[in-house]
């Protein structure tokens, strides 16, 4: 196992954790800085992995993880596939429709059977904030948030920081502009954690009415003027809107949404020059987005979906692999 | 049977005594209160000097959840978690199922809690039909059959015109309308207190805005028909506000706050613990400590634990999935004790104040007093035990507190029901009977 898997790239950050072994991954907030860079660091040994001719390294075989998803996902899910399957993990895929849990065996009921298999790691979404931890709380297998709610969805943003590494080589003093459903988003949330640990300069841009209360105190500048926030921004970073906001009343149609907030090249000129365009996915293009934009030079978006089966490799590797 | 409780300190601040006295009850009423009475025949208790007896508490919010949700709780187990909490009355909510609308549901509440004979019950009737907030219900019937205030708690009357006729109505019949204010159009879907805690944890929010709109709406209309208003476990800055606003207008508004609004803020939903979903939420520290002012300075009127009792299942789900709502009976005295009476913040007589004297006022019960000719309604506290709250060991059906583990300072000894001792706590020594 040795020769094949490549030693963590040895930052010197990361001299004082060598593992996660054993924790789960609930959340950016419960990360220290230094975890964080592990798991980056990691990430770029794992990524050397994913460009061999044989994408495959023996560091969980032999290990089960579930991957139950309560909410529907294609990239998240297969990002997490791929990466168990690339640490030669047994993986299990579980999809369940939200409608028939309300109805059927309950979230708690459903994981002490899982439990009862032995599964070493349990990769959940679900759409109710919290469940992750009404996970940890029942079962010992080590359970990693694969988005939870309105709450967190650390791997996003562990990938995210990656991606910006990757092309500024830092976070520290990066100025972030974070534009889209701020109230909705574990996205955000999940983002501002981890870009406040790593000392970037966060911006949030969004409609008053889709602005989290107590924004203020999340240690980040918000503004409604996206030109704002948008202005000498190094990085870009647009959230979905969802369409059933607009029946919330929280803004009154997507063509206002986009005249006030979309990303258009002649608004992405305020940035700087060199600045890139980040999205979680699935976009809506021509609502937050510019097709030109997403499709442009300074997208980034389709380089973050490659590195987060690193990143979750990492991830994996950290809790669940090395000795039993 | 005739008790002599000999040699515990009296405290009865409606009568102006604090100090060792002898208590003689006699056909269930209290005869005479004094220093060296004669047995006459009398079963005597010797009472440990540090333990005080007070006139009964009455917790005036309280669901027992029978009939229709039994699973929960029962007039008899809610009871006895009440006696175990010092709790000689409870009031209890209509919101069972089906809802106590009518006079035989009061009758049936009334009779379960005669057998059971442990605290007394005081059914609190539904303001409409159903608590559908349509159209009235037969309150005065209510009334007869043993309701002593109408309230639809948890369906907040919506319309204010319904509210309007609900307060003519019942002030002409001589009792309050309790209302949970809450426009549940600003409510949502909202699961905890709208503020930087719910949004770092992505839990929807309730503002407080939500309670504050109908509060000062009810005592507007309060102030329009003269009819009297209870405003259930209110918890933000702004409801205090507006309730001594009303008091200073002369409005006939009274209100409760609980302990958990006391005691806790929203800091408490970090790990999502479903123990700590309750309706109103959690607030900040600021509305706490606002709420702990009102306590002391006299316009909040009583301490009501809104025990409501949820089944183990219900609450092992999701945040979001959970109803609201905590146990509250037994944990009470210990929180007063220790989160208020022993860091000097309210006295001794003024907790007895918020927990008996004022609701038996509010509800126009018997009780609140030790005067000769009262009810033998007597709740023995033991103000030095130190007390760990163990949810298992609770007489409540339901073990729904957050306080589970937390070690207090102030508990109960022992609790009398109409000169009946109805509960005793082994772990205060020496309450022994003896001719």
């Amino acid at each position: 196992m040795i020769e094949t898997m490549p030693p963590a790239a040895a930052a010197p950050s990361s001299q004082a954790v060598t593992s996660l072994r054993g924790r789960h991954l609930l959340g950016i907030a419960d990360l220290t800085r230094e975890e964080i860079l592990l798991i980056l660091d990691t990430a770029e040994a794992m990524k050397e992995v994913g460009e061999r001719p044989i994408k495959k390294v023996p560091a969980l075989r032999g290990r089960t993880v579930v991957n139950l998803f309560f909410e529907p996902s294609t990239r998240t899910r297969t990002s997490f596939e791929i990466a168990e399957k690339r640490l030669s993990a047994d993986t299990l895929n579980i999809a369940v429709a939200t409608s028939s849990v309300t109805k059927g065996e309950t979230l708690a009921d459903t994981a002490r059977n899982l439990e009862a298999m032995s599964p070493d790691v349990i990769v959940l979404r679900h759409s109710m904030s919290g469940a992750c931890h009404l996970l940890a709380r029942i079962c010992r297998s080590r359970i990693i948030n694969a988005g939870d709610g309105m709450h967190e969805h650390p791997t996003q943003a562990l990938l995210d920081a990656f991606t910006i590494r990757e092309h500024k080589g830092r976070l520290e003093g990066l100025k972030v502009a974070i534009v889209g459903d701020l109230a909705h988003s574990r996205v955000l949330r999940s983002n501002i954690h981890l870009l406040n640990k790593l000392g970037a300069n966060v911006w949030v841009a969004a409609p008053s009415t889709l602005m989290p209360s107590g924004i203020a105190q999340f240690g980040v500048t918000p503004t409604t003027r996206v030109d704002e926030a948008v202005r000498d921004a190094d990085v870009v970073m647009l959230l979905r809107i969802q369409l059933e906001r607009m029946q919330g009343n929280f803004f009154p149609s997507l063509r206002e949404y986009f005249t006030l907030f979309g990303m258009t090249p002649a608004r992405l000129k305020l940035a700087r020059p060199d600045a890139i365009i980040m999205h979680p996915g699935p976009m809506n293009r021509g609502v937050e987005i510019d097709s030109e934009v997403a499709d442009g030079s300074s997208s980034v978006i389709l380089e973050q979906v490659a590195n987060g089966v690193a990143v979750r490799m990492a991830v994996l590797y950290l809790l669940a692999g090395g000795e039993a | 049977m005739n008790m002599l409780l000999k040699g515990g300190r009296v405290v009865d601040p409606a009568n102006q005594i604090d100090g060792v006295r002898d208590i003689l009850v006699e056909n269930g009423l209290i005869a005479r209160v004094g220093s060296n009475l004669p047995a006459d025949g009398a079963d005597v208790f010797e009472v440990p000097r540090d333990v005080v007896l007070c006139p009964g508490l009455i917790d005036m919010h309280v669901h027992l959840r029978e009939p229709g949700q039994e699973h929960k709780e029962t007039i008899a187990t809610g009871t006895a978690a009440a006696v175990a909490g010092g709790f000689t009355a409870v009031a209890c909510m209509p919101n069972t199922d089906p809802i106590n609308d009518q006079a035989s549901i009061t009758e049936f509440m009334i009779a379960r809690a005669k057998e059971a004979s442990l605290a007394r019950v005081y059914p609190i009737g539904a303001v409409t039909r159903g608590s559908k907030g349509e159209q009235l219900a037969e309150i005065a019937d209510l009334k007869s059959a043993g309701c002593v205030a109408v309230s639809d708690d948890g369906r907040p009357v919506a319309t204010a015109l319904l509210m309007r006729r609900a307060l003519e109505y019942a002030s002409m019949l001589g009792i309050p309308v309790i209302n949970h204010c809450e426009d549940q159009s600003l409510k949502a879907d909202g699961v905890a207190h709208e503020g930087f805690q719910a949004a770092r944890l992505g839990l929807r929010g309730i503002p407080g805005e939500a309670e504050e709109i109908m509060i000062e709406r009810d005592i507007t209309l309060a102030g329009l028909t003269g009819g009297r208003v209870h405003i259930c476990h209110l918890s933000t800055r702004g409801s205090l506000r507006a309730v001594r606003n009303g008091k200073a207008r002369g409005i006939k508004v009274t209100c409760e706050v609980t302990p958990h609004h006391f005691v806790l803020t929203d800091e408490a939903l970090a790990g999502y613990d479903t123990n700590v979903k309750m309706n109103p939420p959690l607030r900040e520290a600021a509305d706490r400590d606002e709420m702990i002012r009102g306590l002391a300075d006299g316009s909040i009127d009583a301490i009501a634990t809104d025990h409501a009792p949820h089944h183990a299942d219900e609450k092992g789900v999701e945040f979001d999935q959970a109803p609201f709502g905590i146990t509250g009976l037994e944990t009470c005295v210990p929180l007063t004790f220790d989160r208020l009476v022993y860091p000097g913040l309210i006295t001794l007589s003024r907790a007895i104040e918020l927990l008996s004297i004022n609701p038996a006022k509010i509800l126009n019960v018997p009780g609140g007093t030790l005067s000769e000719g009262a009810p033998a309604d007597i709740t023995l506290l033991a103000p030095d035990l130190m007390v760990t709250i163990d949810p298992t060991k609770s007489r409540s059906r339901s073990r729904n507190t957050p306080f589970g583990g937390w070690t207090l300072r102030g508990g109960v000894a022992a609790t009398i029901v109409g000169g009946r001792l109805v509960y005793t706590n082994e772990a205060v020594t020496a309450l022994a009977a003896h001719r």
